[in-house]
């Protein structure tokens, strides 16, 4: 897997950019994430970001757009302001997770 | 006595007591089952009703007929499993009790969860094909449909048998052509994937396939509701896909019991580790089939060999030794294309999709990944092989891992999969 350097952050990411090391991701890079996409984190994205990383380490898997809705407490429609076209992916990017399974 | 609790009689379930029964010695274990009716449908012949290939009493036959004797057969509906105490309600007050549990109640199509779609419009423009009466219901539909958009739409994934809403469309393409009114139909496949299919290698091959029969395709389109009065798909972030003919995949859930037992996550699907499929909350409950959370294909083809596995693994248990058996998320579908022909593919957990040949390396007789005619027959054969190998518990002439032998790699065969 390559590895790149973002804002001073040394980083392990896979063909698409995304983290394959979860535990580089830190606050401060994951406002340098969302910088990448057009994204200045708020309030609102954070709460997101939180859900999904904490989710992620009892579940072991991403969280899908409705998982955040349902169990998150953010609702689908407000995920695609936040992070808009690909939520589930954005939101992954920003969380220094994998991209969600949800599909096969 | 000791007792085996199996709550569904579909694909999985009779598959395992089929099995099972034949190995576990009748003096020591009882085996029940619990289903809500009689009739177990041959589901993958939901897709061709609406085309006239089958007809509804084909693809139909009684639970009773398909369940060996020494297993006891519950009709009944599940209220509620009481996991810390080895229990199982049912709505009309019995009680069931167990020493080991197996969730095979599947995933059903789920209309009422979309805003819009189960209201003045449906059966009447919206359609499903996942169930006996949707796929009448649209029977009666095509023969009058003789131009305007027809829109094929998945509401979000998982979805069972993931391929179908491609093949119907195929079909829907070549039945149109076939009767002249191609030029006069518009199709549209909307799909919350960003792609044709969910694995990139397979997703270029069926992309294709759309591209040819000039089908357009509208991706990363999640539905938050149906305007019924524009007749139109409305999505999250404000697209608007208009349609004269709706054939859609409603949200697809497990069963509401297993939501009020506390065992499911968000989509009422059990957690279970991926290669047991044992639940992550209660040793002595497993979760086969559709039910469970695996990131496999919810596919006859992955219920088949996952319960392969789990019936070795499950008479190591009860001899107190642990399961060494591990499944590997081993798929594969034909894909019918219409016009007589199909593709068939074959992926696991962690290799997508390849070109190749199937099941005998280089010979075949089935080509992966390719168009064929083969590959059809095959799908219309698999009809006689369900009912009288797969469910009674035979083996087929088939491995049950997926193997990389007669397969075409190209640049990176591990599966990235996204949504």
């Amino acid at each position: 897997m390559p590895v790149t350097t973002l804002d001073g952050h040394q980083i392990h990411v896979n063909e698409e950019g995304f983290l394959t090391d979860h535990a580089e991701w830190d606050d401060n890079l994951a406002t340098v994430l969302a910088a990448q996409i057009g994204i200045t984190l708020t309030d609102e994205h954070w709460k997101a970001i939180r859900f999904l990383r904490k989710d992620f380490e009892q579940m072991g898997e991403t969280a899908t757009l409705r998982r955040v809705s349902t169990v998150g407490g953010i609702p689908i429609k407000a995920l695609f302001v936040l992070f808009p076209a690909k939520p589930a992916k954005k939101m992954a990017y920003v969380a220094g997770l994998p991209k969600p399974h949800g599909c096969v | 006595m000791k007792q085996l609790l199996v709550l569904g009689a579909g694909t999985a379930g009779t598959m395992i007591v089929n099995r099972l029964r034949r190995r576990l010695d009748a003096g020591e274990w009882d085996i029940t089952v619990v289903d809500h009716d009689d009739i177990h449908p041959y589901q993958p012949g939901y897709l061709f009703l609406p085309f006239g290939t089958y007809s509804p009493d084909q693809i139909t036959r009684s639970r009773h007929g398909t369940l060996p004797d020494g297993v006891d057969f519950v009709i009944g509906e599940v209220d509620h499993v009481d996991a810390p105490t080895n229990t199982v309600a049912l709505v009309d007050g019995r009680t069931l009790s167990y020493d080991y549990l197996v969730v095979a109640s599947g995933t059903t199509p789920r209309p009422d969860q979309t805003p819009g779609m189960l209201q003045a419009e449906w059966r009447r423009s919206i359609f499903d094909f996942y169930t006996i009466e949707g796929a009448k219901a649209l029977t009666k539909a095509l023969q009058t449909f003789d131009h305007g958009r027809l829109v094929v739409h998945i509401t979000d994934m998982p979805i069972k048998c993931p391929v179908a809403p491609l093949e119907f469309t195929f079909l829907a393409d070549a039945w149109l052509r076939e009767r002249g009114l191609r030029d006069r139909v518009e199709i549209v496949y909307v799909t919350p994937l960003p792609g044709a299919f969910t694995k990139p290698v397979c997703s270029t091959a069926l992309g294709h396939l759309l591209d040819e029969r000039k089908i357009a395709l509208e991706t990363d389109f999640m539905v938050e509701r149906i305007d019924v009065e524009k007749k139109a798909l409305v999505s999250y972030d404000e697209r608007e896909v208009p349609f004269d003919l709706l054939v859609t995949v409603p949200l697809n859930m497990g069963a509401d019991f297993v939501a009020r037992s506390g065992l499911g996550d968000e989509l009422n699907y059990v957690p279970v580790d991926k290669h047991t499929l044992q639940s992550k909350s209660y040793p002595n409950v497993f979760a086969v089939g559709d039910a469970s959370d695996i990131p496999a294909s919810k596919a006859g083809s992955v219920a088949h060999f996952s319960v392969e596995v789990f019936t070795d693994n499950f008479l190591q248990l009860i001899a107190g030794k642990p399961m060494t058996g591990s499944f590997d998320g081993h798929a594969n579908c034909f894909i019918e294309s219409g016009n007589g022909k199909g593709l068939l593919i074959d992926f696991n957990y962690d290799t997508e999709p390849l070109p190749g040949k199937y099941p005998l390396p280089l010979v075949g007789p089935l080509g992966l990944l390719k168009e064929t005619r083969a590959n059809h027959l095959g799908k219309l054969a698999f009809r006689w092989i369900y009912w009288n190998v797969l469910l009674p518990g035979h083996s087929m002439p088939v491995p049950t891992h997926m193997s990389m032998v007669g397969k075409t790699t190209t640049k990176t065969a591990t599966n990235t999969t996204t949504q």
